[in-house]
């Protein structure tokens, strides 16, 4: 019975706690995502010549996302009739899109205009012996380069 | 020593090839940040402390990299990758690997 009510009381605190820290956290990615829209992201691997490149430099970051209590027991529950399991699709497009966000905001923090070759890589952060995934890691990496014109806009 | 995830390295020419550099490094993770990372799963959010921790060993592991390079006589790297492995309970490995190239 005591383990019941534990277990009934950390879902609720996942629940009032998740949810505020999901919406926090998508206000949040909207907003810096809005504000750094003149950066390109580009998933090629080659500059087109047009391009006077002047510098450039890798950028990485990465962030581990938790998921909460509530959503976790749900994804369990997914896992025995099958289907979409929404809980964790929006785990990992926060830390994919936050990943995305950090190393634009690195790169135009050194006056860069672009990141080519933007790669995403995720790893899964298992806890303990239970084989449940509770956070995941996202590492986002890319080249920065810094063109002429935006070089001489950040010199004066 | 330029560092890039590109096949070459923007304006300027390769002259000269080394081969792969590799580095690599392997982390724990200490009780009392596995303590907040415990409480912060009921919650929900960043963890904080494992972000600090995977990307501080994970520059450690390019600057074994780029000590690997300049030991050959490189100033940049071309195609970068890296690559994450868990190999034991708690313990997380964190590889980075590329091409020690001359530059002009």
């Amino acid at each position: 019975m005591v383990e019941f009510i534990i277990i009934l009381v950390l879902v609720v605190l996942g629940y009032i706690f998740g949810r505020l820290a999901e919406k926090r956290h998508y206000n949040s990615i909207l907003e810096r995502e809005k504000n750094t829209l003149q950066t390109q992201m580009v998933t090629l691997k080659t500059i087109p010549n047009t391009i006077d490149v002047k510098n450039s430099f890798l950028v990485t970051a990465n962030v581990v996302i938790s998921i909460d209590y509530f959503k976790r027991i749900l994804a369990g529950l997914k896992n025995i009739f099958g289907g979409r399991i929404t809980s964790y699709e929006s785990l990992l497009d926060r830390a994919r899109r936050e990943a995305v966000l950090r190393i634009k905001e690195l790169a135009i923090r050194h006056h860069a205009s672009a990141i080519y070759n933007v790669r995403l890589e995720t790893a899964s952060i298992s806890r303990s012996a239970r084989k449940s995934v509770g956070s995941v890691e996202v590492l986002a990496y890319g080249t920065a380069i810094v063109t002429d014109e935006i070089h001489r806009k950040a010199a004066s | 020593m330029i560092l890039s995830n590109l096949e070459a390295v923007p304006g300027k020419t390769i002259v000269e090839h080394f081969g792969l550099v590799q580095g690599n490094t392997i982390r724990a993770k200490h009780i009392g940040r596995d303590f907040m990372a415990g409480l912060k799963n009921v919650f929900g959010g960043e963890l904080k402390g494992y972000t600090e921790l995977l990307s501080e060993s994970r520059k450690e592991a390019v600057s074994r990299m780029r000590e690997q390079a300049e030991s050959l006589g490189a100033n940049a790297i071309v195609n970068i990758r890296f690559s994450t492995s868990s190999i034991a309970q708690g313990a997380a490995e964190l590889y980075a690997y590329g091409t020690a190239v001359k530059v002009e």
